[in-house]
């Protein structure tokens, strides 16, 4: 189960479409997925869940499902050693349910059993006894303080306001709107899964498992098991994506409980509907904003009030409304505002990261503001923003200055340049109409409409929070081997770290050690922020090993070292003409170095939202072009242009892979994605009801990067990971409107929006 | 476990199997992946609407999640894992691979599983016919843009080798 890659593709540099080195062994169905994983005499662990929102605990009976043949272990919370509670932030979220339950899907128990059908029966035959309880789901009612708590820590998990500048400002325009995000999923496709075997005599663990983070992992786990960490082994299981949802613990701890109980290994893998349940969801929103600005438009201040649903356990909501409160003004000049947002607990399911975190549920609100700003003020959707639009050295609502390179008006203008697409053909095939192999849509009620959104988003990890990455470079007989924490979930940083230690060292092959807990963090592949950390460490780690090498060559050749650059695959004199290849000053030689890249620090906000909270920033504008059935309320997304601030593009091909894919899940968001609850359960955890974009609902994507290299990334690029999907979903919303003249304050738009 | 337990054989990829001591409800992706260590045909909905799970069952591309194995004892059954081994990859396993169609890699498998079975009965699909023929199979990396370009980079492939 090692999974060191060779990757020797010559001069695969950076800057260039290098092919991902994973990627003929999962065209084959070779590369090993966590849910892939088997061990000798292994069993299967299943968990049973709460069927009620909200209920008391008063009996667990076991004696039945003992009974069942195959069964081997069941385990409640009266057998979790350590902690009997985890949590990212705030550790307040029980293993097992112990004395309630606060949302469907909470565990109860775990079963380990010879089948997975033998464990569906042992759940099916543990008799829990409940009183059902009402449960409290709505988020506004969560605030009032006359609401009873639903957990001990109280139902506001942070409450967060930004007061600066003139609290009595009246704007000669006022706009004002009440905006909704709905729930959305991150509906990876690699179901969560984990292989657990007993280790050091069955006083340790060594797990499998597809995270997001390692060494988060390890420490949770560790607690909970009442073991030190170094007996808490982690090696990633391949993931199939994650995009948030795998950042909180979900059945570590369960399997690992298992396995040491059974003194067995232990294989978890959930269903679709199970995984609905057993992961964090990205938050449902209510914002409301007023914005004040001058005849001509100019923005002069913002009111808003923001009400993020975190459901029944904290996991990261403290820090998804920071991020929806600094980024409420979007990326415009805003010299006062009036701000206040609450992450609150309800008996919904947990809510936590994903994709946008946070700025997701800002940027709609903020978007749709601007199109009635512009309305309201005469002006284009275009004029209005670049009327507005921040650049470097713009001081935020936090008093924090954008440091970063902020070239807004620049990407609204070249998403603006792109052509827009023909209109439709009255000759079209019927498949192309909106309603597709529906064959729905009668021509004439097929209207087009285009709209706009532009967005900022933070990079990396905020308000004091140093998410540092680890790597170690070796070079010998050259070939570098590089080893690293860091998560590979599809982004595609397997494909990055060797074109970087290509570009510094001038090797050709580089080697990929197994990534496990065996070195240092590399943080969470989260925040948009693995390029800019794991990839600041690789390169950091990788410059000390060519200082090495220049000092050994300079030795040998007695050359000044600081003389000596890399160029191609050699070493070389920049003023002599000694030139000798890499393989060649490495053979013979081990050098062996370790680099941690640290991002600047940041600050906590202060209870007026003021300090400089965020490291730094992305921009990206988005134009959408839709053709909507006004009759049906049906809606085809025909071409999304944009054009994004990428720093510097280090893969073409991948970058536009993640820009491609962050589209269509904001154009999910916009149209089709929702966790829709009923009195916190959910409705729809399948995918024949959770709709997710298909390929014919794919758009065409029109998109230009802007390279404008951000000083203070190591290798000069900004994460690119999290804009894609941020202001697509305000821009197709818009354009909905555009084409309907509907107000559409709720996202995703059904269509007894468009058509009642 | 085996309380209805059967002996039946399965044709898999050109060989016969004898499955035993399986509990009957089995699905065919679960005996593919379980017992046949045949692990790169994926699991992701249990309920057909995603294709990962894609096979080819006497010509026909279904989703093995909704077979039951045991009702599957008279078919020719290929995987992905018959398309290619070692280096030498597929047209449309090799597209997939440089036109950046791989992301986490999950629905890959049964997407090249999906393309191979279009081109095998439409050599010249058009952008619709394609579209068409993969709305069955989810991705969540890529938003398809890529998937798109490498159908394009094996259709020219395989006919600039028939021309």
């Amino acid at each position: 189960m090692s999974s060191a890659i060779q990757t020797s593709t010559r001069r695969d540099v950076l800057g260039t479409s290098a092919l991902r080195p994973d990627g003929a062994a999962k065209v084959q169905g070779r590369f090993e997925f966590s849910s892939d994983l088997h061990a000798e005499n292994m069993l299967w662990g299943a968990t049973l869940r709460s069927p009620h929102p909200y209920a008391r605990i008063i009996n667990i009976d076991l004696s039945a499902a003992y009974k069942i043949t195959g069964v081997e272990a069941i385990i409640t919370a009266d057998d979790v050693p350590g902690k009997k509670t985890y949590g990212l932030i705030s550790s307040d979220q029980p293993v097992f349910a112990q004395d309630f339950v606060r949302y469907v899907g909470e565990p109860i128990a775990a079963v380990a059993a010879d089948h997975p059908e033998t464990c569906r029966r042992a759940l099916a035959a543990i008799k829990v006894e409940y009183e059902v309880l009402t449960p409290l789901t709505d988020a506004e009612l969560a605030i009032q303080p006359t609401t009873p708590p639903i957990h001990p820590d109280g139902n506001v998990i942070r409450r967060q306001q930004i007061i600066t500048g003139d609290q009595n400002l009246h704007g000669e325009i006022v706009v004002e709107g009440t905006y909704e995000i709905g729930m959305q999923d991150q509906a990876f496709l690699g179901l969560e899964a984990a292989l657990a075997l007993p280790d050091s005599g069955g006083k340790g663990i060594e797990m499998f498992v597809a995270t997001q983070w390692l060494h988060e992992d390890q420490k949770q786990i560790a607690a909970c098991l009442d073991l030190p960490c170094e007996k808490v082994r982690l090696t990633l299981g391949g993931v199939g994506g994650a995009f948030g949802a795998r950042e909180d613990i979900s059945l570590q701890v369960h399997c690992a409980l298992l396995a040491l109980r059974t003194s067995r290994p232990i294989k978890m893998q959930y269903s679709r509907e199970e995984s609905f349940y057993g992961h964090v969801h990205r938050h449902p929103a209510k914002i409301f904003i007023r914005h004040h600005a001058t005849r001509t438009g100019e923005i002069q201040r913002i009111e808003a009030k923001l009400v993020f649903d975190g459901g029944a356990y904290a996991s990261t909501s403290s820090a998804v409304l920071i991020n929806g409160v600094t980024h409420i003004q979007g990326p415009y000049r805003c010299p006062n505002a009036s701000v206040d947002g609450y992450a609150v607990r309800t008996n919904n399911p947990p809510c936590g990261a994903m994709r946008g975190f946070g700025v997701v549920q800002a940027c709609y609100a903020h978007e749709s503001q601007m199109d009635k700003l512009a309305v309201a003020c005469g002006l284009s959707p275009v004029e209005i923003r670049l009327r507005n639009a921040m650049v470097t050295g713009d001081k935020l609502i936090t008093g924090q200055v954008v440091e970063s390179v902020a070239p807004v008006a620049r990407c609204i203008r070249e998403t603006d340049a792109i052509a827009l697409p023909t209109p439709l053909a009255k000759t079209a095939h019927p498949l192309e109409l909106v309603g597709g192999s529906g064959l729905t849509s009668l021509p004439h009620n097929i209207v087009r409409g285009v709209g706009w959104g532009v967005s900022i988003k933070n990079l990396m990890y905020s308000e004091t929070f140093d998410d540092f990455a680890t790597a170690r470079c070796q070079l010998k007989d050259g070939v570098a081997t590089l080893k690293y924490a860091t998560v590979e979930v599809g982004q595609g940083f397997v494909v990055l770290a060797p074109q970087i230690a290509r570009s510094v060292l001038g090797v050709d092959e580089v080697v990929l050690d197994t990534v496990d807990t065996g070195i240092g963090s590399a943080g969470s592949t989260s925040a948009s922020r693995q390029t800019w950390m794991s990839g600041g460490a690789v390169d950091g780690a990788c410059r000390l090993v060519r200082q090495r090498l220049f000092e050994h060559v300079g030795k040998k050749y007695n050359i000044d070292p600081l003389r000596l650059v890399i160029e191609d695959t050699d070493v070389v004199d920049m003023i002599g003409d000694f030139r000798i290849s890499v393989v060649e000053a490495s053979t013979g030689v081990l050098i062996d170095e370790t680099f941690e890249h640290h991002h600047r620090p940041t600050e906590e906000l202060d209870e007026m939202g003021q300090g400089n909270c965020h490291v730094a920033f992305a921009f990206v504008a988005h134009r959408a072009v839709v053709d909507v059935d006004v009759e049906l309320g049906l809606v085809k997304v025909i071409q999304i242009a944009t054009a994004q601030d990428v720093g510097r593009v280090l893969n073409p091909i991948a970058a536009l892979g993640q820009i491609e894919g962050g589209i269509a899940q904001g154009l999910g968001l916009a149209v089709m994605e929702e966790i829709v609850l009923d009195n916190g359960k959910m409705r729809n955890p399948s995918f024949t009801d959770y709709l997710l974009p298909t390929a014919l609902d794919a758009p065409s994507v029109v998109a230009v990067m802007i390279e404008e290299p951000e000083p203070q990334a190591p290798l000069g690029a900004k994460g690119i990971g999290e804009p894609p999907c941020i202001s697509v979903t305000p821009a197709i919303a818009a354009a909905i409107r555009n084409a309907t003249g509907k107000e559409l304050p709720r996202v995703p738009v059904r269509p007894q929006d468009i058509c009642f | 476990m085996n309380p209805n337990s059967e002996i039946y054989n399965l044709r898999v990829n050109g060989k016969t199997h004898e499955i035993r001591d399986s509990w009957v409800g089995e699905s065919l992706l679960f005996v593919l992946r379980e017992r046949l260590n045949l692990p790169g045909t994926k699991g992701a909905c249990e309920q057909g609407e995603c294709g990962s799970c894609t096979v080819i069952m006497d010509g026909q591309a279904v989703c093995s999640c909704l077979v039951m194995a045991a009702t599957a004892i008279e078919s020719e059954i290929q995987t992905v894992e018959n398309l290619s081994d070692g280096d030498s990859l597929t047209d449309v396993q090799d597209a997939f691979v440089t036109e950046g169609g791989v992301q986490c890699g999950f629905c890959t498998p049964g997407l090249v599983v999906a393309i191979e079975h279009l081109l095998s009965q439409n050599p010249d699909p058009s952008e619709i016919e394609i579209k068409e023929a993969i709305s069955g199979n989810i991705c969540r990396c890529t938003g398809y843009g890529r998937i798109f370009e490498a159908v394009d980079k094996a259709v020219s492939v395989r006919k600039a080798k028939t021309a």
